[in-house]
């Protein structure tokens, strides 16, 4: 079971997510313990694992820093949930074995606190706290093989073997 | 069948006779940028799941540019990373420090950037290179690493905005103002996954470096690649420049291409245009903000840190003295040198303006010209995201060099004509 974490903002940057301040190392648990630090100086202390995040469109928008994707990993987030992304996070995103989901009214259907659980394969989000089912358009099968695999390059490293 | 630009480039590089927007492809890639931010860790991917290779020595550009000079000790074994490995692999396009340079100013001065080619580089602002009717996007770091290894990347084709530029600039109007109009009318997302073409009269009339300013900021509009066609100042550009092979394939859209939408601007009627905080589009024309106190001017960066800005900052601030701190940063040695050579540096010196190595520097809040809760920049670069320039409650204005300069003497957001 997950909390959602549920930020009614559009446009979350890379900026926010991971400052370029921190771009100086490539360190998962250093990047992580900035996740999130100019949206919401509390993120890291109110998370836990697996937790969700929740926001509206055009989340990631910015840079390519695939560091915003691992100090999420990092950050132990099970996945994020947005009306839209961007393009290049939504991509880094599933290079690196990170569940996203896109879905329409997000941050009106779950809200803060709520406790969720996710089918990926079939695309339904069992909201607890509310006693509804949401769907949503699953992840087609070659981003999930990747996500499932590990990331792209494990996914590469694993058709090659 | 008819093609925009963007889907012949897209064609030629996936062994296709024709592509449609929103078909996969797998594109063959001509050249792949690395900096000192993205590739180390692509580097590290590599090595980890044993694919340490390199698709063509010659097709990958290096050079280490955002935290360059190394500005901790942090940022130094990124740079000692990106050098072992460019040494190692034998990278012959590899600029260490003293020929490194702002990659999206310096790739295309340095002649490697070719049109009809396909571009990719570890950092969002790749789609700079589209200004030479190339494709050219940005990726991330895994994205990077199988790039590097396979010269190789998946895409879906984007259908294209059209962008026809109508008019003629006014005196004090410049191509950032042009892209500030553009992404406001848009918004952050308004070209999430598609191309960004612009085309129209005034093109014509813009230099290579000010075009380079309005396809860098495609991604400030969410758009997968920015493009504008090859004509003869494209050609005057490269001509004698080019790297490697002087070779290209030029395309250009049918007349009867599909596009996903048309928006036209009328150029003529354009202001001097500011981006207030905290998003790109956030534009106003400076009569709207005219005033407004600043505490630092920013002069430089890939969206403006070209000779053409360094010259029309310098005839503002000729004979004049800046009310704030006033950080100019060239984009690369060669520009620096121009600056020297051509006076510019001296007029900025008895500007009180102080003249940096180039460097991304302080456009992504790295270094040299960080700024402090509650201070206000008034800057050329491409962002004003929260944060993005040093302290979260600190502010970031966009614009052109020339209004940049002009707020500089005057220590708030001023029109540049007043200078002119």
């Amino acid at each position: 079971m997950s909390k959602a974490h549920v930020y009614k903002r559009d446009h979350i940057n890379t900026d926010e997510i991971i400052p370029a301040r921190y771009l100086n190392t490539d360190d998962v648990a250093e990047l992580a313990s900035h996740c999130m630090e100019d949206l919401d100086t509390d993120f890291m202390d109110k998370c836990s694992a697996g937790d969700i995040v929740v926001a509206g469109d055009d989340f990631g928008c910015g840079s390519s820093r695939e560091h915003a994707v691992w100090a999420i990993q990092g950050a132990k987030i099970g996945a994020v949930i947005a009306q839209t992304f961007a393009r290049i996070f939504y991509r880094n995103c599933i290079n690196c074995g990170f569940y996203v989901i896109e879905l329409p009214n997000a941050p009106e259907l779950i809200n803060d606190g709520d406790e969720i659980d996710i089918d990926y394969a079939t695309g339904t989000i069992n909201n607890k706290t509310q006693d509804k089912q949401i769907t949503f358009q699953p992840l087609p099968d070659f981003a999930l093989e990747i996500i499932n695999d590990g990331g792209l390059l494990k996914h590469i490293k694993k058709q090659n073997a | 069948m008819a093609m925009t630009i963007t889907e012949k480039i897209l064609a030629r590089a996936s062994g296709n006779d024709s592509v449609k927007p929103g078909q996969l492809i797998n594109a063959n890639i001509d050249i792949v940028m690395c900096h000192d931010v993205t590739t180390p860790p692509a580097i590290s991917m590599l090595i980890e799941n044993g694919i340490d290779r390199v698709f063509d020595t010659e097709k990958i550009v290096v050079t280490p540019d955002h935290f360059q000079p190394a500005k901790d000790i942090k940022s130094a074994e990124l740079h000692k990373r990106l050098d072992t490995w460019a040494k190692e692999k034998g990278i012959k396009h590899y600029y260490p420090i003293g020929k490194a340079g702002v990659c999206h100013a310096l790739l295309p001065e340095q002649g490697h950037i070719r049109p009809g080619e396909v571009i990719v580089g570890g950092d969002s602002h790749t789609c700079t290179y589209g200004a030479f009717g190339a494709f050219s996007t940005g990726i991330g770091s895994t994205d990077l690493a199988a790039a590097i290894a396979t010269g190789q990347i998946w895409f879906k084709v984007p259908a294209s905005i059209k962008f026809i530029l109508n008019g003629k600039l006014r005196e004090g109007v410049y191509s950032k103002d042009i892209i500030l109009e553009a992404i406001r009318l848009v918004g952050t997302d308004g070209a999430l996954y598609r191309a960004m073409e612009f085309t129209g009269p005034v093109i014509a009339d813009l230099s290579m470096e000010a075009r380079m300013t309005i396809t860098n900021m495609a991604i400030e509009a969410g758009g997968k690649n920015g493009i504008i066609a090859f004509d003869e100042i494209t050609k005057a550009y490269l001509d004698g420049r080019l790297k490697d092979k002087s070779d290209y394939t030029v395309f250009e859209s049918d007349p009867d291409a599909e596009y996903f939408q048309t928006i036209e601007i009328d150029c003529s009627a354009l202001e001097p245009t500011v981006a207030l905080p905290n998003l790109p589009s956030n534009g106003k024309p400076i009569g709207d903000c005219a005033g407004l106190e600043m505490d630092q001017c920013y002069i430089g960066s890939c969206t403006n840190g070209r000779i053409e800005d360094m010259r029309i900052a310098a005839e503002i601030l000729k004979d004049k003295q800046v009310a704030i701190r006033t950080i100019v940063v060239p984009a690369t040695p060669e520009i620096w040198k121009q600056c020297i050579d051509e006076g510019i540096t001296e007029i900025f010196y008895d500007a009180g303006c102080v003249v940096s190595a180039p460097t991304c520097g302080a456009c992504l809040g790295g270094f040299m010209g960080i700024l402090a809760a509650g201070e206000r920049c008034i800057s050329t670069t491409n962002r004003n995201f929260v944060g993005r320039m040093g302290h979260p409650k600190s502010e970031v204005y966009l614009a052109s060099a020339a209004t940049a300069a002009a707020s500089a003497i005057q220590g708030k957001l001023t029109d540049p004509r007043s200078f002119l």
